[in-house]
Order: C-alpha cells, then structure tokens, then sequence
C-alpha cells in the first residue's frame, strides 16, 4: 500500500505528458471541488505540463459549501492558475423544476453529469483534455457518476487508493486544509463521504488492496480478521458496479466488433 | 574491448517510417563516433502495444528497412527489434543481429507472456529456440525480455560457450512501492545472476516512454562476469549510453569462479531422460 512517492511522481507526470500530446492537443483542464483528488490531479498537470497549459473550474451548485470554495481557491492559489468559476444552478434548475419530486441520488448524478457537460466544453474552447479525478478506491466501488465526475480522457490517479492520494498529495505540499479535510461529495449541506459509505477509506483501502493487488479469496480476507459482511459487501460492490469502468457493450454481429477483434492501443500510430 | 552504444529510446508506436528515421539516425551517430555495436531493445521499430497492427508493422526479411538494415551493418553491428514475418506468414516478435551486410542472426522470442496486462500469445508465433552465433567480437546470444527469466535460455545459451547475453526487453514500470522498484529489482537480480554465475557479459537494453498509460522505466545496464555492474542508466528518460566490454574480464572472472567448467550437463540428461516424454518428474 505505500509507494515510492518519487517515483509515482515522475510516471504520473510523464503519463500526463505523453497521453495529452498523442491525442495532439497541448492543455488540460481540471474541474476543482475543494476536494483533494482533483487537488492532485491539477496539482501533478502542472508539474507535468507547466501552469500556463492547465485550466481549472470550480462549478458549484447553488448549495455547495462556502469551504468548498475556499477550498478550490487555496488548490488554485497553491498552483498559480487562475480558477473560472461557473455556476451550474441555472442550467441544472429547469431540469429539476421539470421532473417532480426528484431524489438526492438523481439531483446528485444530474449536477455531476452537468459538471461534465461544462468542462469537455471547456476543453473544447482552451484546445485540450479533461483530466480524470477518480482514485481507485472510487472506481472498484462504483462511488461516482457514470458519465459525471467518472466521464475523463485521461486518468492520472485511477491506480491510486485514497489513501496512496493522501500520501502522494502530503509529498507535493498540496495545502494541508484541503489534505486534511473530511472526504466531502458536497452533495448537501454536511454530507461526508465516508459516512455515507458506511466505512473509513482506510479500513476499506486495507480491504481492497489485499483484495484486488494481492488477489487475497474472500475466504483468506475473513481468516485474516476482515468481518464477513463487509468483505462480502465489499467484493458484490465491486461486482455490480463493473458496468460503470467498461465502455458501452456492442452486440456481435460482423467478423471483426469493436473492442473484441477489432483491437488497437488507443495510442495507434503517435 | 568492445564499444556498445545502448540506444535506450521510446518508440512510437506502430509509426515504421518515424520509428526508422530515429535509428537511422541513431545508427549513423554511433558509426561517426566509431561505435562497434549500437543495440535497440525489444519492438523497438514498432512501439510495443500493437495488438491488430502486428500485421500491418510487419518485416520479410527483403524489406527495406531490413536491407538498409544490412546496408548500415557493414560499418556498425546492430542490434534491432521488429515484428519478423516468415514465408508462412507467420509473425514473430524477433530481434535480429546485422553485421558485415547481413542478417547475422534472428532470434524469436520463445516465452510470449500472456498474463495480467500482456497478451503477447494471442497474436504472436512462438520461436522455439536458443542458439549462439559468432559475431566478430565473441560468440553471443539474444533474449528477449521474458526469455531471460527463464532458467532453460539461459542454461542452453551456456552450454553453446555464449560469451555475452544481450537481453533487448519491454518492461513496464509496476508495483511501485515505497522500499522497492519490484521491476527494477527482478530484472537487475536477474541479470546480474546470469552474469555471475554463466560468467558472461550480460547488456540490457529496456525502452521508455508511455502506451497506454502503461510507462516504460529504461535502467539500461550491463553487467561484467564478475557481476560488476557497467552501467545503471536513468530511468524513465530517452538516454543513448556508451559502455566498454573487457573481453579478458570473461578470462580472469572463469579463473576466480569456475562454475561454467564444472557445470554438470549429464545431470541434467540423466534426469530429463528419466523424465520420459512429458518431463515430469
């Protein structure tokens, strides 16, 4: 579970690098939360690409926490770029006035897939990629938006845990308020991640890891002192929520289908 | 002594005409800076992940890249890594040794990895076998990357009088945890191993730069027969390194650790003919 941070650094940056100038464009752009994955996620762009090729955009929603803000402020402040800050409210609302009585999940999704709807049209106008803000814990839960905060070109963090994140951002002196804050989707008002969840990242990164990297059997996990129900519920999570790390499913007709015998890296020819 | 230029670059990948310019160009620089060998590492004209375009990057060996190949050879041994096809049209991951104007050598990479992220069988021909060949500076043998971890390559080339392994590879950067480079540290225990105890010149030629999000960590090196390391290149940086091989260190290294004079190949014939047909014991 520890990693050479060094090292993590210098692969993490030179990915940013090489897989934004294949795709032949020069900028990145990084919607900030206040959170600390995408803190980090802009935070190894700039070291990889310097501030001018990075653009940040804080887009709340009328509810989202004033902390939130200064939290994306003192990331921005922290990188020397200058953050835009664009508010979803008016474009989320006529939507929600038009549904009745929409659930916190269905506004929550709604808000995140606007976000996205926002910065790819964003990278559109600045000529570059969004950056992908999931860390790995999120991703084996499914703890996200499929198509909302999910939907990136690239991904720096995918293979990081949270707590690797913790770490790695403690190494490159990402501001310690946003470090040391409680993990927050800032879906309303005192919303925590972990309470929602029901666990500590830490307690289930200890899980996942030994899980997924070690390739531990539910069987071992319980002899090794982890409760059955939270690795049963754990490994069905992961299970269920594989539909959200797969592009769409293509029905087999031809010789050779998409993605099955049709099979190119995405890096073909750069 | 033999002068090696290690051309630790980062292919593009499935890119023939970019990836061939930069050898060329590599290839030339080395002859203006009186270079006996040059070696490039596994793919190194194709880029690694290539997946369907196996069959578009492919090489006969009356391409003409392969005859430049040759052309260049007469002034500069080379080492380089393709995508071989044969008269069958079967593809090979291969590396081929050009000196004098020819094709001194092809060897194809027998052990295809098809585990967790490679899938090196699915679209790859399987060589099947081991063997030395005599250049103008010691009789050498070629492995690439996963056949150098395997104990019946090495153990082959040993018994043919190898003098020097030259491993040409594509190993991915993984497992970086905080007190350990997990590649780094396989791959540098097992050359030294087989250098050490074959008591050969071993030089490893591993490529950088990023495919699909897959990072490629360099460390060039080479190791002498008495295990001294010769060169510990940067990692993750496009570096040409320059190395000298003593050939008397092979001399003096069999001197003071004679583990090559008393290898015991009845042994080993005993126990796999005692094997019978399937090989286990």
């Amino acid at each position: 579970m520890n990693i050479n941070v060094e090292l993590v650094t210098k692969i993490l940056c030179n990915f940013i690098k090489e897989e934004t100038e294949k795709i032949g464009v020069k900028n990145v752009v990084v919607g900030l939360s206040g959170g600390i994955d995408s803190a980090l996620s802009a935070t190894l762009a700039v070291r990889a690409l310097g501030k001018e090729r990075v653009f940040l955009y804080y887009l709340p929603y009328k509810s989202s926490s004033e902390q939130s803000k200064k939290d994306a402020i003192a990331v921005a402040d922290f990188l020397g770029v200058k953050l835009e800050e664009i508010e979803i409210t008016n474009f989320v609302e006529p939507y929600f006035e038009s549904q009745l009585e929409m659930s916190k999940l269905r506004k929550g999704n709604v808000m995140a897939r606007m976000r996205m709807i926002v910065l790819f049209d964003k990278s559109a106008e600045v000529g570059g990629i969004v950056l992908g803000t999931s860390n790995k814990t999120e991703l084996l839960l499914g703890y996200g938006t499929w198509y909302g905060d999910l939907a990136s070109a690239i991904n720096p963090i995918g293979d990081l845990y949270k707590t690797q994140v913790w770490k790695l951002s403690e190494y490159l002196n990402i501001p310690k308020q946003v470090v040391e804050k409680k993990p927050t989707a800032d879906l309303w008002e005192g919303q925590t991640d972990e309470q929602e969840l029901g666990f500590s990242y830490k307690e289930v990164d200890q899980l996942l890891y030994k899980m997924i990297d070690e390739r531990y059997s539910v069987k071992e996990l319980i002899e090794d002192g982890f409760k059955e129900d939270f690795v049963t519920n754990i490994s069905e999570r992961i299970r269920k929520n594989q539909f959200k790390r797969q592009l769409p499913m293509i029905a087999k007709i031809s010789l050779r289908t998409i993605d099955r015998d049709f099979r190119y890296s995405r890096d073909w020819g750069y | 002594m033999i002068n090696i230029s290690i051309a630790q670059i980062r292919p593009f990948l499935g890119n023939l005409n970019k990836n061939t310019e930069m050898h060329f160009e590599l290839i030339e620089n080395a002859i203006k800076e009186k270079k006996d060998l040059i070696v490039f590492p596994e793919l190194s004209l194709t880029g690694y992940n290539l997946k369907d375009l196996v069959y578009d990057v492919s090489l006969t060996e009356d391409s003409e890249i392969i005859s430049k190949l040759k052309e260049y050879s007469k002034y500069i041994s080379i080492i380089a890594g393709f995508v071989y096809e044969d008269k069958q049209h079967l593809f090979y991951n291969a590396s081929g040794y050009f000196e004098t104007g020819n094709l001194l050598h092809l060897h194809k990479k027998v052990f295809l990895p098809n585990y967790t992220m490679f899938e090196e069988s699915r679209y790859f021909a399987k060589g099947d076998r081991f063997e030395t060949f005599n250049t103008k500076f010691c009789k050498s043998g070629i492995l690439i990357c996963e056949d150098a971890l395997h104990i019946s390559s090495v153990l082959t080339l040993s018994k043919q009088n190898v003098e020097t392994i030259y491993v040409v590879s594509n190993s991915p950067a993984r497992g970086l945890f905080e007190d350990s480079f997990y590649p780094k540290e396989l791959w540098y225990n097992t050359l030294k191993y087989i250098a050490t105890n074959l008591t050969v010149n071993v030089v490893f030629a591993n490529r950088v730069g990023v495919e699909e999000g897959i990072t490629f960590w360099g460390g060039s090196a080479a190791f002498s027969p008495n295990g001294k390391s010769l060169l510990e290149s940067e990692l993750f940086e496009q570096k040409i390194e320059d190395i000298r091989i003593d050939k008397k260190e092979l001399r003096r290294a069999r001197i003071s650790s004679p583990f090559f004079r008393d290898e015991d190949f009845k042994i080993l014939k005993r126990f796999l003919d005692s094997c019978g047909e399937n090989y286990e014991y």
